[in-house]
């Protein structure tokens, strides 16, 4: 074993900036986690770019001593785009809420998507709009009380991992805030992954949408409600260890059953497949059914064409275009085919 | 056509200076490609030119209807050219619906030349026509050639291999064959392009060559030829050099990459399909790796802006290109490009708006919206080429002020530029001084990207990748030096006003305004900008020619504005501004120099005629 003793500390990623947001904020967890990953990766700060839209997750990126670019809103994944179009040699990072990615950036996450460029979109989900103080966000449930749901919401909400999945998204996972090993673990997959790399990670907003993910980050209780994806493995959860999921094959449905209940055993049960497309899709969809968890993990994982096809070349090097070469061939296309001589 | 009765110098030709052809028909027939044919026959011929082409917005309108007419216009002559022409003198049309549409700009006692098999009850029911206008008193203004077209090119042409149907599209190559023997044309250039194009397609191929001989050869051996439609259009003096003829589309595409290469920079084109800039686009994925350019057809208006800056941060050269619709969904990301001070080249094909408005049309009326269309005070630099040439320099200007001044740049052109063509001295690239970029030499620690060149107020294009250089850059306001976010009331007012200082600083580094053509001051001045430049120039030119004192002034850097084009507008008692909007640069120079300016504003969807402005011109020096 080596040890690197110029490896930055997880201290060293962070900017001189002071982080405002509110105290208890899931987002205080996420940075914890990010930085720590981008120091466990030993990854050249002068070498990362963190892009975000707007929002309170928007402003991560004032926060850590990469480069970064806090841009407008919904347009982070656009103009990530652009930025891995022109030096794809960078680690790119996009972070962006729910609002952000899903309501006014939503055609631009699509595309991002099925054009599979190399980089990692953090989704901070806290089903809320913070930074404008509480409205209706695309991610939050039925019946969700707000300023502008005043009588609860009645339209359905946008699945993230169904429309990644829908999209053509290469790499699809769920986290949730406070739960840093297991955060630590999807970002490092996530990075590893080639092509888009979406990670929807569950965060608390203390403010407008306090506890809303109570059942999923209490310590007492909540083996009950999460269900946490091991590729290979059979999925199983409970405080117990004693539930499963099986496929109801009439209704081509998963089902929740108790190991030990009607002659069920851990054999019986369905196993996580991260390439099983049909899988991810049921599995994206399970925590919005009465009694049934809420997964997390890697819920898809596949090697898809990426964009894009282009050698990697260093915008800052010097003299990268062979000038002499292109001079001659930008005179030959003015020069064109069908040219006269005026004498 | 200005004929100077020089006949029987060429055989029975008659020797003219300048004629105006336009050739329409049906959308599906193919009469653009016989424009632009007839257009490099007339190049080679020696004659200077312009042309304009006219479409409709459908790509295939009901057949034979007046909205499906599409036209291709030249002007040619053996002077300096400029415009496409007031009047036509010749009008090919190839059926009721192409003459309906066209013939009120036909001068009187031009010659129409139609194709009478297609003059059947239906399709004059389809144009519209309850009178076959060839049997009453419609075209006695005129001089009529009638000819069976569709039936002579299908005897031409059918064979075994041929239906009726390919035999009678191949009509626009035998009138193609027709013009060039009026216009005593060699047939090489057409014969060779219809080799290339249809290689491999041996039937159409040979079509295509029996009809253009076919049309050629009918005025010889035909009565046709007692009519004496025959021309002979002299030689331009044009200045010597190699030419060719291009559209502006064309040019400020080879502009872009052009002064990419001077910049030593890769360019990223994004864009999303919008007509009419959907051919730059096209053009430039053609281009593609070779030439340094990375393309990228976006998902929607916001996300090529977006890219494009996302690829002018990582240090390339972002370009985008649009028109009017898709300039306001860009807005909020120039705006952001603004406030970060990234470069950034904007074009903006301009069409006939609002909303979708007249997609094929020309205007200008985005004027507005390039200069203030943005939230705030965002102050960027905005410039108008004045014709397909102009397009060349105008796009390497463009890359040089973005990087330079790292701002935004938007080009406006329009419609008419776009797809219009003339005849263009290849330019020596060699000549042009290459303005690399220089990525901060100095070693600033820690770095400090919104420091200032104290010459331009640039701020320092700090790339990631760069070692020591890395910092935060985003929306919200910016400290002075650091970047960091700031609140400060006395910083932002700061800011905003080192934003404008910078961009206003330009009009000291653009050269001066000049006169384009007539003395420095006097009774009246016309002002024009952009595509404008052709009808004004020559409306000036022959009100001079009459003795009358009239300057043109006309202004290719819309903001900032030249720094003396307000002392030299003051010195003319009358301005004119004949503008294809409702008086947008009169609004702008009155509220920059308070002078009383008349504004002559035209919406139609075409360019100005010569004889509008002159008219115009008219009311104010005979007054």
């Amino acid at each position: 074993m080596t040890i690197n003793i110029n490896k930055l500390e997880p201290k060293d990623y962070a900017s001189n900036q002071e982080v405002r947001w509110c105290p208890g904020c899931g987002d205080y967890a996420i940075l914890k986690a990010v930085k720590k990953t981008l120091s466990d990766l030993e990854l050249a700060p002068e070498k990362i770019v963190f892009i975000s839209g707007i929002g309170c997750a928007s402003r991560f990126p004032y926060y850590l001593q990469t480069y970064g670019f806090h841009t407008i809103h919904g347009r982070a994944a656009a103009i990530a785009t652009g930025v891995t179009l022109a030096n794809p040699a960078l680690d790119i990072w996009i972070i962006s809420g729910d609002g952000d990615s899903l309501s006014i950036g939503s055609n631009h996450l699509l595309h991002l998507l099925r054009r599979n460029l190399n980089l990692v979109y953090l989704l901070f989900n806290n089903e809320t709009y913070g930074l404008t103080k509480g409205q209706l966000s695309p991610t939050a449930r039925l019946g969700t009380r707000s300023p502008t749901s005043l009588h609860g919401s009645e339209n359905e909400p946008v699945h993230s991992a169904r429309y990644a999945l829908g999209a053509g998204a290469s790499f699809v996972a769920r986290s949730v805030d406070v739960a840093q090993k297991h955060l630590l673990g999807i970002l490092r997959r996530a990075h590893d992954h080639k092509g888009t790399a979406l990670v929807e990670i569950l965060q608390n907003c203390p403010i407008f949408n306090d506890g809303i993910f109570h059942e999923l980050t209490n310590k007492k209780n909540s083996p009950d409600h999460i269900l946490e994806l091991h590729h290979g493995n059979p999925m199983i959860w409970g405080v117990n260890h004693d539930k499963g999921l099986v496929l109801d094959p009439v209704n081509l449905s998963v089902e929740a059953v108790t190991i030990g209940c009607d002659g069920i055993s851990e054999t019986d049960l369905l196993c996580h497949d991260e390439k099983n497309e049909n899988m991810a899709w049921m599995l994206a969809g399970l925590n919005r059914r009465q009694g049934m968890p809420t997964p997390v993990g890697v819920f898809y994982a596949v090697n898809k064409p990426m964009l894009p096809q282009l050698k990697n070349e260093d915008p800052g090097k010097e003299d990268l275009h062979q000038t002499e070469n292109l001079n001659q061939k930008i005179k030959k296309l003015l020069d064109g085919g069908h040219a006269w001589t005026v004498s | 056509m200005a004929s100077n009765h020089d006949k029987n110098l060429f055989q029975k030709r008659e020797t003219i200076d300048a004629a105006v052809v336009r050739f329409a028909g049906d959308s599906g027939d193919g009469i653009q490609i016989l424009g632009k044919q007839f257009t490099q026959s007339t190049a080679l011929a020696g004659n200077d030119l312009a042309t304009f082409q006219d479409f409709p917005a459908e790509i295939r309108a009901p057949a034979g209807s007046a909205s499906g007419v599409s036209a291709f216009q030249i002007n040619f002559g053996s002077h300096k050219t400029q415009t496409i022409g007031d009047n036509i003198d010749i009008l090919f049309a190839m059926n009721p619906a192409a003459l309906k549409v066209n013939l009120s700009d036909l001068r009187d006692g031009g010659l129409i030349i139609i194709d009478e098999n297609c003059f059947t009850t239906r399709d004059l029911a389809k144009a519209g026509y309850d009178v076959n206008p060839l049997d009453d008193h419609t075209l006695d203004h005129y001089r009529l050639m009638r000819l069976p077209l569709s039936n002579l090119t299908i005897k031409a042409v059918k064979t075994e291999h041929i239906s009726i149907r390919e035999a009678r599209h191949a009509r626009n190559m035998w009138a193609l064959g027709l013009a060039l023997w009026m216009f005593d044309r060699e047939k090489t250039t057409v014969t060779d392009w219809i080799r290339k194009k249809f290689a491999g397609k041996t039937h159409i191929l040979e079509a295509n060559l029996t009809a253009l001989d076919a049309g050629f050869a009918y005025a010889d051996v035909t009565e046709y030829n007692a009519n004496r439609h025959l021309y002979h259009v002299p030689e331009a003096p044009i200045e010597t050099g190699l030419y060719r003829n291009v559209t502006g589309t064309e040019t400020l595409c080879w502009g872009l990459v052009t002064g990419a290469m001077l910049a030593n920079l890769k360019m990223v084109y994004c864009s999303y399909p919008i007509t009419p800039a959907s051919d730059m686009l096209h053009l430039l994925t053609g281009l593609g790796e070779p030439y340094n350019i990375i393309p990228f057809q976006a998902e929607d208006e916001i996300a090529s802006v977006c890219a494009a800056i996302g690829a002018s941060y990582a240090g390339h050269l972002g370009v985008t290109g649009s028109s009017g619709p898709g300039m306001a969904l860009k807005s909020e990301a120039i705006s952001l490009a603004v406030a970060t001070e990234l470069p950034l080249v904007i074009i903006n094909a301009q069409r006939g708006g609002p909303s979708t408005g007249l997609p094929t049309k020309t205007e200008q009326a985005d004027l507005y919206q390039a200069i203030w269309g943005r939230s705030a005070d965002t102050p960027l630099v905005v410039l108008a080429p004045r014709s397909p040439s102009a397009c060349f320099s105008a796009a390497i200007e463009a890359v040089e002020l973005a990087i330079t001044f790292m701002t935004p740049v938007i080009l406006l052109t329009d419609g008419y530029l776009s797809n219009a063509s003339e005849a263009w001295k290849i330019p020596d690239i060699d000549a042009i001084t290459p303005f690399p970029v220089k990525r901060n030499a100095e070693s600033l620690t820690p770095p400090l990207p919104y420091s200032r060149d104290p010459e331009t107020l640039a701020r320092p294009w700090l790339i990631p990748g760069m070692k020591g250089k890395i910092h935060r850059i985003g929306g919200l306001e910016r400290q002075n030096q650091t970047g960091n976010v700031s609140y400060d009331p006395q910083n932002h007012h700061e800011m905003t006003l080192l934003r404008h200082n910078k961009i206003a600083g330009i009009a000291n580094r653009i050269p001066r305004q000049k006169v384009e053509y007539g003395p420095d001051k006097g009774l009246l001045a016309i002002v024009g900008w952009g595509s404008t430049f052709g009808p004004i120039h020559q409306a000036v030119r022959q009100l001079t020619e009459q003795e009358y004192i009239i300057s043109h002034i006309h202004l290719h850097h819309i903001w900032p504005l030249p720094g003396n084009l307000g002392t030299l507008l003051s010195c003319f008692e009358f301005i004119l501004i004949p503008e294809m909007n409702m008086g947008q640069l009169a609004t702008l120079l009155r509220s920059a120099y308070s002078r009383p300016i008349i504004s002559y504003p035209k919406v139609t969807g075409q360019p100005f005629k010569i004889s509008e402005i002159v008219d115009a011109a008219l009311k104010i020096l005979e007054k």
